[in-house]
């Protein structure tokens, strides 16, 4: 048994390690994927005010942490038995989809853009976002980072604070708008479509254009037969701000679809002693290992899964291009990894029409802000769609609404198992006996990851254009056998 | 070893002080533990002393003043009543005991008042057992 | 700059590395926007995992002090932080706390109000969606059928940059405010001259209460505390005179009131002012000077008004605070 590790993975949020086990003969025997971080939150929140923890629970994450905010918003809500006036949660979801927007257009352009517009196996200092530009032109780099800024300038009028928000306080929100700051909204929300029809068009043009590319999606080591989660609202239609949760199996035919309150009937969480990460599964399945399939209590809850989940989008350019991506790919659902891609650009169109579309709403320069709290406080349940998943707060306190206890299962945490999986599937089709391991095959394996955008993306450069990486073989008494490298 | 409370004490010059010499001077005996820090006012006693006191070793802290109405500064006590209930409140969310921390007033002519607060304060430390705040952060070091 | 300038200059050694962090650090530096190229061009930067492929193994590899700066982001949580810390600390010419979690403990030190066991039962145990039948608990060293895996070891204690090594500055915030990071940079890379050793950069001397827009009085007096859900903010008048508590008075100004712009108190996330070495002992005597009573009794309702105080006082600051740490 030999061992490659990758330590730590890189260009995504967080810390995490693989470890990869090959037979004596040099094929994959198996892949550990480890996250060796944790901090806490569903402890260090006891104690603190339940209004509180909608701007605590933004440090979960800074780059998702809009999504953390309006999960506990709903959930403080449900804690008080209120629902947000119109005004107060059309706000919260305009503020939502200007969220979207910055996360899908950072991960697009400098995670999963220099695989495809450069190319997978492409010496490593060319894949990055400078090598991006210099295939498409200086002009389009500028607009990336500026969609993104004018996306996050949305954020921070809305929420004060640009990163860790403070919109929310149970029973709505703190601050509204002018007729003339939605007048703005309004004008840059074009511009956001614009953009992603833009950028629909280059994924067009560079991917679907390409047939090497096209075979890598349909034929590559990257697909997972698994169940789909996603958020949709009453029509069925994908929803990231409110709705139930819709889970379909591997033929895409419903296994549940849940309110918030009744998530713990249907997804559980499971513990390993290598990896601080918990594996969710789906309860009504059951745990069966770390294997896909009708059978297999694994989903995955991904863009991907939430336009298989849901039927259909609720604009209409989005639904255009929804019909166009299914209709390519042989049908719903899709189990291809790598389309991952294509439903984050389908999304981030239908955020910039659904983005527009509130904006525009009567009730968007309301003054009704809050509902007021009358209940005593008890429990309650938020559930929002992440940017890469489904994202579950649970809070209890007590009659004065001092926390108790908090549960929460976040957006990648559901796709723990899936990504275990993922790396190994395609370690196993890339790593093969007799074939010398080199850089752009590895960069193939870290494919596999990235396509799940786990929780940060960055909207810059690979400065120095390099990926080190140094894998060791070892053979059975630990002795280094064979180097291979890579500067 | 037998343990011996350690209690620092903040005193105000123109009552407690003189109140707590007062006991001195008319050779009253009461319980060695405590240490003296005058203060020409309690309203000067800041939290980060009676914190900084836990840290370096304290087992209790005693803060005393002049009574309600007789401070030299006018509202200097009234100051310190408010700041010690603050520092209860959060003293008690950090795990320590509330019979650690005590605020008691004491005019220059009560001499036997203090040295029967020195016994009652040292004798309910003694029990709590030694204050452990400067041996974790020694530990965390 | 002028072009002659950057010519010139080397490009600096730059390295922005995350402890126990969220990612918003490296969101407040990606967030120069434009000014991308600014700092493209003035630095090359040769580690940072969230954005390059620099390895642990490439740090090691550097000389002693290779590494002009280094922004040390989120707090030490488990064995790995603190040991990158150091490995940071021996490569780096300037080590720079960056962001409250490294400066003071951040959101990641209210873990200090409990301990590991008391974490990992929660999390592991009895968190309600959890079914772990076997006591299953995440061990530093696990023994697989094919080898051995290892993850690092989780500290009782969440300890601030400063508790494990030597830093040079910090640079305060939840993430620091991005114009303020421009203006460190700039400095550095300027070589214009930098403060002692030990100081707080990129943040104001005086307090929150120094920018901050909404009215004040010269006379703050509470009658009685408030918790935002318990009234309506009238948008304008400081939160404090609205009985609401506001971290404001014991905290450094300097990221533009950004939250309460957002209509929010603040929380104390720029850290104390100078020479203050505890901001909730600032708070506590700030507080005591502004309830509205001399009556003990009275007092004491007032003060129970305030719903916890530890968490609220040292929201960012707990490890790095006078008692550190809860008494277990």
């Amino acid at each position: 048994m030999t061992r490659i590790t990758i330590d730590p993975i890189t260009r995504l949020e967080g810390h995490g390690k693989i470890e990869i086990f090959l037979t004596d003969e040099g094929d994959v025997e198996n892949v550990y994927f480890q996250v060796p971080e944790l901090r806490g939150f569903e402890k260090f929140c006891e104690g603190r005010p339940v209004e509180e923890l909608s701007q605590i629970v933004t440090k979960i994450c800074g780059v998702c942490p809009g999504c953390h905010h309006m999960a506990s918003g709903k959930a403080a809500d449900a804690v008080y038995g209120v629902k947000p006036p119109p005004t107060a949660a059309k706000l919260r979801e305009l503020f939502y989809m200007a969220h979207f927007v910055h996360s899908h257009i950072a991960h697009f352009y400098a995670l999963a853009a220099p695989d495809f517009v450069v190319g997978p196996t492409a010496p490593p200092a060319e894949r990055n976002i400078l090598g991006v530009i210099g295939k498409v032109g200086v002009e389009i780099g500028t607009e990336v980072i500026k969609q993104r800024r004018i996306a996050q300038e949305i954020q921070a009028l809305m929420g004060g604070h640009q990163t860790h928000v403070v919109l929310n306080i149970p029973g709505g929100v703190r601050k509204g708008l002018t007729p003339e700051q939605r007048d703005d909204i309004v004008e840059k929300a074009k511009g956001f479509i614009e953009f992603s029809k833009f950028s629909l068009k280059i994924f067009g043009d560079v991917v679907l254009g390409n047939k090497d590319y096209v075979d890598l999606i349909l034929n590559g080591p990257y697909s997972l037969v698994l169940h789909s989660m996603g958020l949709v609202d009453e029509n069925n239609k994908v929803n990231f701000y409110d709705g139930k949760v819709r889970v379909v199996d591997t033929k895409g035919k419903e296994h549940c679809k849940y309110a918030p309150e009744e998530y713990m009937e249907y997804v559980e969480e499971r513990v390993e002693p290598w990896s601080y990460l918990k594996f969710p599964f789906l309860k009504k399945i059951g745990w069966k290992g770390f294997v896909d399939g009708q059978d297999s209590g694994v989903y995955h809850a991904t863009p991907l899964s939430r336009l298989n989940a849901a039927d259909g989008m609720a604009t209409p350019l989005a639904q255009a291009e929804y019909e166009k991506m299914y209709e390519t790919l042989g049908g719903k659902p899709v189990h291809a990894t790598l389309a991952m891609h294509w439903a984050r650009l389908i999304e981030l169109l239908y955020s910039s029409e659904r983005c527009l579309e509130l904006a525009q709403d009567p009730d968007i320069t309301g003054k009704d802000l809050r509902a007021p709290l009358d209940n005593v406080p008890d429990e309650g349940v938020g559930i929002v769609e992440a940017q890469r998943g489904t994202l579950t707060h649970h809070y209890w306190t007590d009659e004065k609404g001092i926390v108790k206890k908090v549960n929460i299962i976040v957006g990648t945490t559901n796709n723990n198992a899936a990504i275990c999986m993922s790396i190994k599937k395609a370690a196993e089709g890339i790593i093969k006996k007799g074939v010398k391991v080199d850089d752009g095959m590895l960069n193939m394996v870290e494919m596999a990851f990235r396509a799940y955008d786990p929780c940060f993306s960055c909207a810059t450069h690979h400065q120095r254009g390099k990926m080190p990486l140094v894998v060791n073989f070892r053979n059975k008494s630990g002795d280094i056998i064979r180097t291979a490298s890579r500067d | 070893m037998e343990y011996h409370p350690t209690i620092v004490s903040f005193l105000c010059n123109w009552c407690s002080y003189t109140g707590a010499d007062l006991a001195g001077t008319s050779r009253m005996k009461y319980a060695p533990n405590v240490r003296v820090i005058r203060v020409m006012c309690s309203g000067r006693v800041d939290p980060t002393f009676v914190l900084t006191a836990f840290e370096e070793g304290a087992d209790g802290v005693l803060i005393c003043g002049c009574h309600p109405g007789d401070c030299h500064y006018h509202e200097g006590n009234y100051k310190c009543l408010r700041r010690y209930k603050l520092l209860q409140m959060y003293l008690q969310q950090m795990g320590i005991e509330k019979d650690r921390l005590r605020l008691a007033w004491i005019s220059a002519s009560e001499g036997k008042q203090f040295a029967h607060l020195a016994d009652e304060m040292t004798a309910a430390v003694k029990a709590l057992g030694p204050c452990k705040i400067k041996e974790n952060i020694e530990t965390l070091s | 700059m002028e072009a002659n300038d950057k010519k010139a200059k080397p490009k600096i050694k730059m390295a922005v590395y995350w402890g126990a962090a969220c990612g918003g650090c490296c969101v407040s530096v990606l967030d120069v926007h434009e000014a991308l190229f600014d700092v493209v061009a003035a630095a090359d930067l040769v580690f940072w995992p969230i954005a390059l492929d620099t390895k642990y193994k490439d740090v090691e590899a550097m000389a002693d002090g290779e590494i002009d700066l280094t922004l040390y982001n989120g707090a030490v949580r488990n064995s790995e932080n603190e040991h990158i810390a150091h490995l940071l600390r021996k490569k780096s010419k300037i080590l720079v706390a960056y962001g409250s979690c490294a400066h003071m403990g951040g959101i990641p030190g209210l873990a200090n109000f409990s301990n590991r066991e008391g974490i990992f039962e929660r999390v592991y145990q009895t968190s309600e969606s959890t079914v772990n039948p076997d006591r299953v608990r995440p061990q530093p060293v696990t023994k697989v059928k094919e080898g051995e895996l290892t993850i690092p070891e989780f500290y009782n204690d969440v300890r601030t940059l400063d508790q494990v090594t030597d830093v040079d500055y910090y640079l305060p915030g939840c993430p620091p405010q991005t114009e303020r990071l421009v203006e460190v940079f700039m400095a550095i890379v300027t070589g214009a001259e930098l403060p002692p050793k030990g100081s707080v950069v990129g943040a104001l001397e005086k307090t929150q209460c120094d920018e901050c827009t909404r009215k004040k009085t010269e006379n703050k007096k509470i009658k009685e505390f408030k918790r935002p859900i318990d009234f309506v903010d009238d948008g304008e008048t400081c939160f404090l005179e609205q009985g609401v508590i506001c971290m404001g008075p014991a905290t450094r100004g300097g990221c533009g009131y950004r939250c309460i712009e957002g209509n929010a108190p603040c929380r104390g996330c720029y850290g104390p002012p100078a020479d203050v070495p505890d901001p909730g002992a600032r708070m506590m005597s700030a507080i005591g000077t502004m309830i509205d009573s001399n009556d003990e009794k009275e007092i004491q309702k007032i003060v129970e008004q305030i719903a916890d105080p530890a968490g609220t006082f040292y929201r960012f600051s707990l490890p790095g605070s006078i008692l550190r740490r809860k008494l277990l």
